[in-house]
């Protein structure tokens, strides 16, 4: 099988480290040989594989040794769980410097030290919340992650950041080869979640590749730096990351999408009365002119 | 050839104008004017200080290249670091050639490059301490500096580096002036804003620094601003101003001091040569420290006698009359010169296209050498420095802003100066065109220009270029008409 090169999107908080990493053990558990590439400079996304507090990143390491050129590829690639490939690109810490660049620099270095070995099945890039410059949409350029996960829940907020996500893959869709592969709805709990997600899938032309349940499994196993798959294979949600990942090795439907305009989407959030319409006339009146009429 | 008409010249505009695509040629005709005397504000007539078009080989510099490589570069005492990646400061390093006495590595260090040498990881995590530890270290190298300046290349506000914390903190480590400059170069439309950035820092982070301390002054004291000592230029005008009794305090910034520019704010009277790049200093130190300011001009005798006398004017009979006495002992010197070049030169028109004060200050000089300035052109001015050029240019002359490479080929083609000065791209451009050229960023090489002195070596540099015989033979000898075949037919 031609290694298959991920992305995971979503809002920040939203839950893609955590969703990865479970989707990527299950992955491995079937049997699959899988990387993880972690592009947040809080490099957290390798944390519950390998069960330690942050593993050592490309950039913090190329900063010691002096350059990136003076590095191996063992020195930053460690191996977990089920056997899985763990790398974080790593930055700097908040205010300072440029994490988009570290992300570049990162991913640039692991293909030119041969980190994309034949042997391995798939890839995943586990991409800091908001796409803020180049270096965080380095994964969807040049052709590397043909397939965009979108992680997102039925909060108004995370919505209008996997539609936001979707105009960035649009951008680079059609100068390569790069897809939207379907949104992940990591449940918050929120009414009707589950249809109004495949709503927002379906306008974008996608689908909603699976719906993710809360369950406090998750934070359980999260606590002892491990995936839900490890800590207790045998829990119903362990299940879920399980058909996820069964989902996504058969998963064919790659589109270039079509995102919707603001008012699109506030009417979708109206539909399903997560937002109220707006009343025109109160738009820039003060509390005192409003008692007044 | 004789001059062309104002029609004439309209006409060549509209001509050269014709090629360019409609946007292209929309934008361009904007810059292009035909000189009318008549004209009160340049504003009427030409657009500057915009952004150049991509693609027409503009002439112009960066931020960076205006502060580091004008303002602050010069000042000989100082450290000026390039922070950023290497190229920026290696390539540019020494490449103006302003003068400077001292033991460079000692006690000065012009011609050194400084750089913090930005690698993947300062990218990344920042370059502050980077550049906080190359200030120790260059405070440990090279004790006898009198300062340090960080002068930002592009990534620094990309990424967003604090260099003036870091500057801040190292200043007091040092006990010594520690100046962040933020000219990025990719900020504005050409070097001028580096210029202005370059002055605001001054302005900000040197000119208070000896606010209230004693100064022992004189009622003659002057500073000479925006003269950077290309080839020893400010030499050879600070001599005429101590001549006639001025005691010079400051050279602003040609081989200049710290100690000189922190003392300016004490002066009487500032002296602005190039208006361009340092007249915002001069306005300011007129509204904080009530110091008056004046332009003057030290291209030429008729130009350095008129500025002498219009300096003289600030002050009292004694300087009056040094100013008289300065240039009566230069006049025959200067006229010797004259009666030897202008019978060479007489009649002969140039085309210029430069930056600066250079458009317009040398128009004088040519003059005085009976030679006419038929077009010119700067490379980041702004309209007030075409207010000041319309009554120095003739009528119908060509003006041309941001020149692009096609329009000033084409430009020489039609007019046929019989010299161009301009800059080192287009030297080699003209000179391969036959049309002898003079480089007048640096002087080719040569100066000082400035002065009486300067006129010399200026006159003597027109002639020989104008003058040389290699014009003569800028055809193969198997391309030329055989006369000597023809001659020997006759035989």
């Amino acid at each position: 099988m031609a290694l298959r090169q991920c992305a995971i999107y979503g809002k920040g908080g939203i839950g893609k480290s955590t969703t990865t990493q479970n989707l990527v053990a299950a992955l491995a558990e079937s049997g699959k040989k899988v990387m993880i590439v972690g592009c947040d400079p809080k490099a957290d996304s390798t944390r519950l594989i390998l069960h330690s507090k942050a593993q050592n990143s490309v950039m913090e390491l190329a900063a010691e040794a002096g350059s990136v050129e003076d590095l191996e590829l063992e020195d930053v690639l460690s191996v977990g769980f089920g056997g899985i490939k763990c790398v974080e690109s790593g930055g700097p810490e908040p205010g300072v410097g440029c994490a988009g660049r570290g992300v570049i620099t990162a991913i640039n270095f692991l293909e030119e030290e041969g980190a994309y070995d034949e042997a391995l099945d798939f890839v995943f890039y586990d991409v800091l919340g908001d796409v803020v410059c180049g270096g965080f949409a380095m994964p969807i350029r040049e052709n590397k992650a043909q397939e965009i996960y979108i992680v997102c829940s039925g909060e108004m907020m995370a919505m209008y950041a996997a539609n936001n996500i979707a105009k960035g893959i649009v951008k680079y869709a059609n100068s390569g080869s790069v897809r939207l592969a379907g949104l992940i709805c990591n449940s918050r709990n929120t009414d009707r979640e589950d249809e109004l997600i495949m709503a927002l899938a379906a306008k974008l032309g996608s689908q909603m590749i699976h719906f993710i349940p809360r369950d406090n499994a998750v934070q359980h196993a999260e606590i002892r730096r491990m995936t839900v798959i490890e800590y207790d294979p045998t829990h119903k949600q362990a299940d879920e990351y399980r058909a996820l990942a069964k989902k996504i090795v058969e998963n064919k439907k790659f589109v270039i999408p079509t995102p919707i305009t603001m008012d699109e989407l506030e009417a979708l959030l109206m539909e399903f009365g997560i937002m109220e319409a707006e009343d025109e006339s109160i738009i820039g009146k003060k509390a005192a002119e409003l008692a007044a009429a | 050839m004789t001059a062309l008409t104002r029609e004439e010249t309209e006409a060549l505009i509209q001509e050269v104008l014709e090629v360019y695509p409609e946007k292209a040629k929309k934008d361009r005709e904007k810059h292009l004017a035909v000189n009318d005397q008549s004209i009160e504000q340049s504003k009427k007539c030409i657009t500057s200080n915009r952004k150049s078009l991509p693609g027409v080989m503009t002439i112009r510099g960066c931020a960076y290249a205006g502060s580091k490589g004008v303002v602050w570069g010069p000042i000989k005492d100082m450290i000026h670091i390039s922070h950023g990646p290497v190229g920026c400061g290696q390539y540019s390093r020494a490449g103006r050639r302003n003068y400077y006495v001292g033991t460079t590595g000692v006690n000065t260090f012009g011609t050194m490059n400084f750089t913090s040498d930005f690698q993947e990881k300062d990218i990344v995590f920042g370059g502050d301490k980077k550049l906080a530890k190359l200030i120790g270290e260059i405070e440990q190298l090279f004790p006898l500096n009198k300062g340090i300046s960080v002068q930002s290349e592009c990534p620094i506000g990309l990424i967003g580096d604090d260099i003036e914390a870091v500057s801040k903190k190292a200043a007091k480590e040092i006990d010594k002036p520690v100046v962040p400059v933020r000219c990025e170069g990719f900020r504005g439309v050409s070097q001028s804003l580096g210029h202005h950035i370059a002055n605001d820092a001054i302005r900000d982070w040197v000119l208070p620094r000896r606010d209230g301390k004693a100064f022992e002054g004189t009622p003659y004291d002057v500073a000479v601003i925006g003269d950077y000592n290309i080839g020893g230029d400010a030499w050879s005008s600070r001599i005429l101003l101590e001549e006639m009794g001025l005691r010079v305090v400051a050279q602003w910034s040609g081989d200049g001091t710290i100690a000189e520019m922190e003392k300016t704010p004490n002066v009487k009277l500032n002296l602005i040569h190039c208006y361009r790049s340092m007249n915002y200093i001069a306005r300011h130190m007129e509204e904080k420290y009530s110091i008056p300011w004046m332009e003057y001009n030290f291209f030429g005798p008729t130009k350095v006698a008129e500025s002498l006398r219009a300096i003289a004017a600030k002050f009292d009979d004694k300087i009056k009359e040094g100013a008289e006495r300065v240039i009566a002992k230069y006049q025959p010197l200067m006229q010797a010169v004259i009666d030897k070049y202008k019978p060479r030169l007489q009649g002969k028109r140039v085309m210029l296209y430069v930056g600066g004060l250079r458009p317009r200050h040398v128009i004088g000089a040519y003059e005085d050498l009976g030679m006419e300035v038929v077009g010119t052109g700067y490379e980041f001015g702004h309209n007030d420095d075409y207010d000041r050029t319309i009554k120095d240019m003739g009528n119908a002359t060509l003006l041309y802003d941001d020149v692009t490479g096609f329009e000033f080929e084409e430009f020489v083609k039609r007019v046929k100066p019989d010299l161009v000065g301009s800059g080192i791209k287009e030297k080699f451009i003209f000179q391969k065109m036959g049309v002898p050229f003079r480089q007048m960023h640096s002087w080719d090489y040569s100066g000082p220009y400035h002065g009486y002195d300067g006129f010399a070596i200026f006159a003597r540099d027109m002639d020989m270029t104008l003058n040389n015989p290699c014009w003569g033979k800028m055809q193969a000898p198997w391309l030329k008409k055989d006369e000597s075949v023809v001659e020997k037919a006759a035989a």
